[in-house]
């Protein structure tokens, strides 16, 4: 066949790849890998964004990138983007602006703004997305006075991150990591992607790759899911069940880590058992704070971290005729219930008894009989020197599927409650913190709200309340807050409550506010439940024709459906055309072995030719600061403190020595425990400003790591070793060891309160659900929802999931992502497939007790028999986005937010309870129950939100891109 | 240069494991990336905002549902997801070469790569028809074929650093599922996952001879496992746990 | 397959004209001076259509040139050479007959068969397609060559072989279709063999790679629904076979007769070319759950 004198056509297999490499962050998900940008010099001479690849140093994603990270550049380049300031011309909704220059737009701001601060600050609400720059945007709220201040977390996984820190000073994701190179056995419950994406994956690819066992639990079957080695299909809001239930069965058998549970929790600590004494439940401590334990040496009591001291878990005392017993006897007492035997929860959860068995043999022979151990030494912060880590090598993970419930809080409770049983926490093979973490909740501020107008408030807005005398409440007990975070209704809120300041606002509920401002958060659209209703709150008149919330500003970048409903936009720059800093103070990137922090910056400039163009928000904000004159951003002589955010980020302080870049700051390096640029003048962690500290970063690639000592690799929030570099980092002011509070006292505190102790009493009506459900033990209750919505009338769980190549809304502007997400059919079970009689290209109506859609379906085997589902975010407004209003999101995307009520049906008491966790407020977008049937198909889906003008021009046809370079 | 070569040097190619592949497009995204700046014509998309966007992609993901058979007790086991990633498999017996009326589709002699030279496609498809696997796709703009190059302009450009020089889609895959090396040295780390576990072809009935293989899903939801027997109480009396928890504490 | 305009078109006509220049190469009829010009007109004019037509599916024509260079191994390269090889020997033979008024028989005889040849030749480039089953077999070519022959038939107005032309091909193209629904089946590639997953149980799509179309998609994951096929089939039928033998057995058959005939052979012809395409289930539909059944 071969023609002997065959000749091939030249190709280059070794064309120059690009001019340069800038390297930054991505920014298409809060994960914060490290990209290279590839740039080329176009036929005018400018670089230009040529193709974006992942930085094979970078700490986060070691060169790997996930398909939104690739897609940045369609982001950069998307079509929808703004291009100038823009004032709303036509009523709210509608679209119809016209663009004003930044010094109008700058004045109109301030116009607004400066009444508000000199006379109620809290008029102005200001919330942020899942923007990275909180621990900046909070100090600007701050100093404005308000305390209506929070970004995201109350709608996100707030459940998560409270539990974790409550129990254990810290939770999954940025703040903590399974050991992906030394894990056995792995459960994920509840996680579709997560924040932490690529490392997810890495992780479950190390552990395919060594043959290790992946368990997922989850109603749905793709994704991670699909290739974990065993799939519990779990029926939604039961995994608390589940877990104590495998919990039930370990301490059964005795299979659980007693030396680790003496050592470093407080499951020894007496617990007094006094029903009338105003200290029931709370833990016995001795005069001065310290919580007391039997010793097991004398039989006596003792503080917990006495010298020599032997915690008895087992132990009990009668004192001054109140009997105290240990938490760990609660603990048995409770979970030995055969409430908890797996035969009594499979009915709810769906999980056979011999599944909930096996697991629980598997998790005991992983952990205890395959333990591993490290010959590192470490000395603990009693002082005493250990010759070995042993590690537990299993490991967990989970996200919104169990925090996402009004049961989550207790859930992650519980679930941390199991990892600490095994002793799988901070050790070899288990679960690690990532800097700042591990960190007490005691560690954390309180939340403030004392507000005094024309003045800064009174401290940080957001924090971990330590019992009721915490709570943001006024003088006649009302919450201080529009949110309603830190009241009697979710008096754990440590994230705030975004999801309700809409509908808070315009009820006027706890008061009336002037100015709604929203920055990074599609809160007219997926962000928020009741989609629909959340729209007609925003244009809402009153008796007088004006709108019911007066002013609205936005921060975003793009054309997306908030912006409609903005009565001024400021258009932030996309990810490559600005600064921002991914900093310790906020949520660094920081990986269990290292501390890091990141920065993005101007890899191309922000040009928008022929308009006004578009600012950085942060800077933007600085320049607003200081036009109101704020603290901080205003100097003596009425200048500008901080020229822009580069400088804030390279001069700001906010203790001393500590900004909000750690690495290259001006000081003379010293010892080990810091990693040192010698001789430079310079060092890493505590040090005094460094003006050109961006430069550095930038030369390093765009970020910065501080490497944990080997001997303070585990056991972190005991090691000495730890403790003493986290001193010299600048993340602790003194070392702070802890132990992890298997019992939780603030919970009890509140149950306390809820009994009737202590000076601030919450509400009746709430009294009984407190004491139900702020436990100091994990417990499980059925979520919320069942208790309102008939179960027999709606008998299927409805959820979403993240697309892993799409985020939220941004992502259908993304002309190759929207390929291959431009529609989202709901997935349906075989049993409710078939008693339906659905058939490929089949619709339904699905209804809540609240609202119903129109949809397509589609048929999914890999289900839980009692759950539907779609992907989150796909479906679109008309107009939005710079698509085409026929766009297949508007006319085959739908949102399922419109079935879901920031408020839970009534139940006929007379009240409105929040579709909220009870513990934390986070919003329970997984409670959602639905009944379906089939209806002839649609022209479209369906509620229609009608059609929004775009403030951007048509969207180009075809894309073809090149950079000038190629062409 | 539609004959085929008797035999090449080397038989560059993938190995994809469907154990390992979580279905993320990563790799398919990346893909679109680079060659959408290097070799040929940049990969276009038509109605890219609009109705009915139609993009061309050199690699893409597919996902199915399987449901194995009732066990011998008539219980259904549960359904199991995999997604297959796709993009040429470089045969060795490439029809789309040989159909190719001008040459334009070539496999290369050194490496077996199968390529397009773009500047000799008259875009009439037949290339398309002949792939079993919908390995190719016209540019909806350039109107020739786009095929994947095995990132041919990468494996071996000395502008990138060594580590770098591997298909853009293997570089980037997060959780590691896409391997790349030349299947014709048995040595090679690629051949030898392939040897430990199972490496197949897709559709070998079509005698294409890929060189791509894929590793087989790892069995899923092992039934109960006899080796791990339940966990046995601590004590059968309902005070017991204490005592035992005495007893252990007594012991450590 | 896609039932592409350009394509149902490109082998209608040039499948008719070819047809029609293969019975004026043997002579029948053996027409001369303008009769004879207008004759070889019309099939030139259809041949040479219908491969204009297929430079329409091209998205380089402009490099059609190009598509001469792989006759070793491409058989649409080797169509190429046949049709302008034929198309030059028939040119050859009509401008010796009509100018010259020379009839060179053993040319005529050799163009007839090269017009057959081509006809073949053009069928293979669906034949020899592996991945689509229902065309990867002889009666593939013998079906174009019994349609150009019908067609050149009633072109040249043959009334006899015309009907027995007619007859076989019509059953042929019944029996084809039959043969033709078990074919992919026969082929073995499922669902199961396309993803490597069959041994673990029922292999279904759960998502495709995309929402939207693609080129894959469009080009080659036609579906017809099995109704509509079964109804075409029968038009196609009618109108190719039927209506025409009807016609050709009329007692007083006459032109406006046989152009009728024509007229419905050609539509006949028109609809089971589409259901050639339409109908025709490449494998790749089996990664998109587009598989015959
Ligand atoms: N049904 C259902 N609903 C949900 C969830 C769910 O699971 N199910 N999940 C919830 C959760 S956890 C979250 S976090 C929310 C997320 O919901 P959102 O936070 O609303 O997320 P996005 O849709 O990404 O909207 C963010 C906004 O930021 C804008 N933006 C993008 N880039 C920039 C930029 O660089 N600068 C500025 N200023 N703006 C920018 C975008 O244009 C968009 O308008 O959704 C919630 N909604
Ligand atoms: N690609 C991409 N990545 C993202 C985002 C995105 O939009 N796109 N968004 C980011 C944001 S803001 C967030 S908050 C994270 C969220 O990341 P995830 O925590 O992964 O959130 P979801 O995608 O909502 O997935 C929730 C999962 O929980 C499951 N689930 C629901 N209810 C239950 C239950 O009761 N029990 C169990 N065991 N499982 C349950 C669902 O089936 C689903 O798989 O992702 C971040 N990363
Ligand atoms: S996971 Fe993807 S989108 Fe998120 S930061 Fe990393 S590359 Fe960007
Ligand atoms: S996969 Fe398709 S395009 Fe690639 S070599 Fe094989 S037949 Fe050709
Ligand atoms: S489309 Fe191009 S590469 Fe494919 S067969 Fe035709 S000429 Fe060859
Ligand atoms: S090897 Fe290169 S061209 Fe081929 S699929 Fe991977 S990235 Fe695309
Ligand atoms: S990047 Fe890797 S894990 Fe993601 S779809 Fe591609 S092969 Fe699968
Ligand atoms: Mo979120």
């Amino acid at each position: 066949m071969i023609a002997p004198d065959r000749t091939q056509p030249h190709v280059d297999t070794a064309p120059k790849v690009s001019d340069e490499i800038r390297k930054t962050t991505c920014y298409m998900c809060a994960c914060r890998c490290g990209i290279d940008v590839h740039m080329k010099r176009g036929a005018d001479g400018k670089l230009q964004v040529a193709y974006i690849e992942g930085n094979r140093d970078h700490p986060v994603n070691r060169g790997v990138l996930c398909a939104k990270g690739s897609a940045g550049i369609m982001q950069h380049l998307s079509p929808a983007r703004l291009r100038a300031p823009l004032k709303r011309t036509g009523p709210r909704g509608s679209g119809q602006f016209e663009e004003i220059s930044w010094e109008e737009a700058m004045e109109t701001a301030r116009g607004w703004l400066a009444p508000l601060r000199e006379q109620a600050p809290e008029k102005l609400a200001f919330f942020t997305g899942r923007d990275q720059s909180q621990s900046f945007t909070s100090w600007w709220a701050q100093a404005f006075g308000t305390p209506n201040y929070a970004a995201h977390g109350g709608f996100c996984s707030v459940n998560m991150a409270a539990a974790g820190i409550y129990t254990m000073g810290g939770a999954f994701w940025e703040f903590g990591s399974p050991d992906w190179e030394r894990t056995k056995l792995f459960m994920l419950f509840g996680v579709a992607e997560d924040h932490d994406s690529n490392p997810i994956k890495m992780g479950l690819g190390k552990l395919k790759a060594r043959g290790a066992k992946v368990i997922g639990v989850n109603p749905i079957r793709t994704g991670y899911n699909a290739v974990s080695d065993e799939w519990v299909g779990i029926t939604p809001g039961t995994d608390g069940l589940f877990i104590l239930s495998l919990i039930h069965c370990l301490l059964k058998a005795g299979r659980i880590d007693l030396s680790y549970l003496a050592r470093f929790t407080n499951a020894p600590v007496l617990v007094n058992g006094d029903p009338k004494s105003p200290d029931h439940g709370l833990l016995l401590t001795t005069d001065d704070g310290v919580h007391m334990v039997i010793d097991r040496r004398t039989g006596k009591p003792a503080p917990f971290d006495g010298e020599g001291v032997e915690p008895d878990l087992a132990g009990s005392l009668r004192r001054a005729g109140v009997s105290h017993r240990s938490v760990m006897q609660h603990i048995a007492e409770r979970y030995l219930s055969d409430d908890y035997a797996p035969e009594t929860t499979e009915r709810l959860t769906g999980i056979p008894a011999n599944t909930t068995r096996r697991i629980a043999a598997d998790l005991a022979r992983t952990a205890f009989d395959e333990a591993i151990t490290l010959d590192r030494p470490w000395t603990d912060f009693r002082g005493h020197r250990h010759e070995t880590m042993t590690g537990r090598p299993v490991s967990f993970h989970a996200m919104r599927g169990i925090s996402a419930h009004s049961n989550g809080f207790q859930t992650c409770r519980a679930l941390h409650l199991l990892q600490i049983l095994l002793g799988a926490v901070e050790t070899p093979g288990g679960m690690r913190f990532k800097p700042p973490y591990p960190k007490p909740a005691t560690a954390h501020p309180k939340p403030h709200c004392r507000v005094t107008p024309g003045k800064p408030l009174d401290g940080p807005h957001l924090g971990f309340v330590q019992g009721p005398d915490d709570l943001c409440l006024t003088e006649d007990g009302s919450p201080a807050r529009i949110d309603k975070a830190f009241s009697w209704e979710n008096p754990m809120s440590a994230h705030g409550m975004m999801h309700m300041v809409i509908s808070n606002a315009h009820a006027g509920d706890p008061y009336p506010i002037d100015t709604l401002f929203l920055y990074m958060a599609n809160m007219a659209w997926n962000s928020s439940m009741n989609t629909a209703e959340v729209q007609r709150m925003l244009s809402d008149t009153d008796a007088g024709g004006d709108y019911v919330i007066p002013r609205i500003i936005v921060s975003d970048a793009y054309s997306s459906e908030m912006v409609a409903y903005a009565d001024l936009v400021l258009p932030d720059t996309t990810y490559l055309e600005r600064h921002d800093c991914i900093s310790l103070l906020d949520r660094p990137i920081s990986e269990p072995e290292a501390a890091a922090d990141a920065i993005r910056w101007p890899v191309v400039e922000p040009e928008r030719p022929g308009h006004a163009g578009v600012r950085g928000f942060q800077s933007t904000l600085l320049d607003l600061g200081h036009r109101l004159k704020l603290p901080g951003m205003t100097a003596a002589d009425g200048s500008p403190v901080y020229s822009d955010y580069a400088d804030y980020i390279q001069t700001h302080e906010r203790r001393a020595g500590v900004g909000p870049l750690a690495g290259w700051r001006v000081g003379e390096a010293e010892g080990e425990s810091t990693p040192a640029t010698a001789g430079s003048g310079l060092r890493h962690g505590r040090g005094a400003p460094n003006g050109a500290q961006l430069d550095s970063y930038i030369r390093n690639g765009g970020f910065w790591t501080g490497h944990i000592p080997e001997e303070a690799a585990f056991y972190k929030p005991w090691n000495r070793a730890y403790q003493d570099w986290a001193v010299a980092i600048g993340l602790y002011d003194k070392p702070l060891p802890y132990v992890f509070s298997l019992w939780c006292e603030p919970l009890r505190r509140f149950q306390l309160a809820a009994e009737g102790q202590g000076r601030r009493q919450p509400p009746d009506h709430l009294r009984a659900r407190i004491r139900a459900t702020l436990d100091p033990l994990p417990i499980w209750y059925p979520p919320l929802q069942d208790g309102h919505a008939d179960p027999v009338e709606f008998p299927l769980h409805a959820l979403t999931q993240r697309p892993m190549a799409m985020y939220h809304s941004w992502g259908s502007q993304n002309a190759w992502l929207r390929q291959i997400h431009g529609m989202n059919p709901l997935y349906v079970p075989t049993g409710v497939w078939e008693a339906n009689g659905f058939r490929t290209g089949d619709w339904a109506r699905v209804t809540s007790q609240h609202g119903e859609i129109t949809v397509p379906v589609a048929h999914m085997a890999a289900l839980n028999p009692n759950t539907v589902w779609t992907w989150n975010a796909i479906g679109k407004r008309k107009g939005a986005w710079a698509l085409d209003p026929e766009a297949p999101e508007a006319k085959k995307g739908f949102l399922l937010n419109h079935l879901i009520h920031e408020l839970l049906p009534p139940k006929g008491d007379g009240l409105r309870w929040s579709n909220s966790d009870p513990v934390t407020g986070q919003a329970a977008w997984f409670d959602l129950r639905v009944k379906i049937e089939k209806v002839a198909a649609p022209r479209q889906t369906y509620p229609d939100t009608g059609t929004q003008r775009s403030p951007v021009p048509p969207a180009p046809q075809t894309v073809r891109r090149t950079t000038g370079a190629k062409e | 240069m539609t004959d085929l070569p008797e035999k090449t040097e080397r038989k560059l190619g993938l190995v994809i494991d469907l154990d390992t592949c979580v279905g993320c497009h990563a790799c398919v995204i990346a893909c679109k990336g680079w060659n959408t700046e290097n070799y040929g014509a940049p990969l276009a998309d038509a109605d890219a905002y609009g109705t009915d966007p139609v993009g061309a992609f050199l690699n893409r993901i597919h996902t199915f549902e399987v449901q194995p058979d009732p066990r011998e007790d008539g219980s259904l086991p549960p359904a199991q997801m995999f997604h297959l990633p796709k993009s040429c498999l470089h045969c060795d017996d490439a029809p789309c070469v040989t159909v190719c009326p001008t040459g334009a589709s070539y496999k290369r002699v050194e490496d077996g790569i199968v390529l397009v030279n773009e500047t000799d496609c008259i875009g009439c498809g037949l290339c398309a028809w002949a792939c079993p696997y919908g390995a190719r796709e016209m540019d909806p703009a350039e109107k020739v074929m786009k095929k994947c190059t095995l990132c041919v302009d990468r494996i071996y450009n000395d502008n990138l650093p060594e580590a770098d020089r591997q298909p853009a889609c293997v570089r980037t895959c997060p959780a590691g599922a896409r391997h790349f090396g030349d299947l014709a040295d048995p040595d090679s780390a690629v051949s030898r996952l392939v040897e430990a576990r199972g490496g197949m072809d897709l559709m070998p009935e079509q005698g294409t001879k890929p060189v791509n293989k894929y590793l087989p899903p790892r069995p899923r939801d092992a039934e109960i496992d006899v080796l791990a027997p339940y966990l046995a109480p601590v004590d059968e009396h309902p005070k017991g746990f204490l005592g035992w928890l005495d007893r252990a504490l007594g012991k450590l | 397959m896609h039932p592409a305009p350009s394509l149902i078109l490109f082998t209608t006509l040039s499948g008719l004209g070819f047809g029609l220049l293969a019975f004026l190469g043997v002579g029948l009829p053996s027409v001369t001076g303008w009769i004879a010009a207008v004759f070889f007109a019309i099939g030139f004019v259809l041949a040479g259509g219908g491969l204009a037509f297929s430079a329409f599916h091209l998205g380089h024509p402009e490099r059609a040139l190009k598509a001469f260079t792989q006759w070793r191994s491409s058989w649409l390269s080797r169509e190429a050479w046949a049709a302008s090889g034929t198309l030059g020997l028939m040119a050859l033979f009509a401008a010796a007959l009509v100018l010259g008024g020379l009839r060179i028989a053993p040319l005529g005889w050799l163009g007839a068969l090269a017009c057959l040849a081509t006809v073949g030749v053009t069928s293979m480039i669906y034949a020899s397609l592996r991945t689509v089953p229902r065309w990867h077999h002889w009666s593939t070519t013998a079906m174009f060559l019994g349609y150009a022959l019908c067609g050149g038939a009633l072109l040249a107005g043959q009334r006899w072989p015309a009907l027995v032309l007619l007859a076989l091909t019509g059953l042929g193209q019944f029996l084809a279709w039959k043969a033709g629904d078990a074919r992919f089946a026969a082929a073995g590639s499922t669902t199961g063999t396309a993803t490597g997953l069959g041994h673990l149980g029922q292999v279904r799509l759960f998502e495709p790679p995309h929402t939207g179309g693609s080129y894959l998609t469009r080009e080659m994951v036609f579906v017809v629904a099995r109704k509509h096929a079964t109804k075409l089939r029968s038009i196609a039928l009618i109108l190719a076979f039927l209506v025409p033998l009807a016609l050709l057995l009329l007692p007083d058959f006459h032109h406006l007769g046989a152009a009728l005939a024509v007229l419905s052979h050609t539509l006949g012809v028109l609809a089971a070319r589409w259901l050639f395409f339409a109908e025709a289930e490449h494998v790749v539909g089996l990664y998109y759950n587009r598989s015959a059944a």
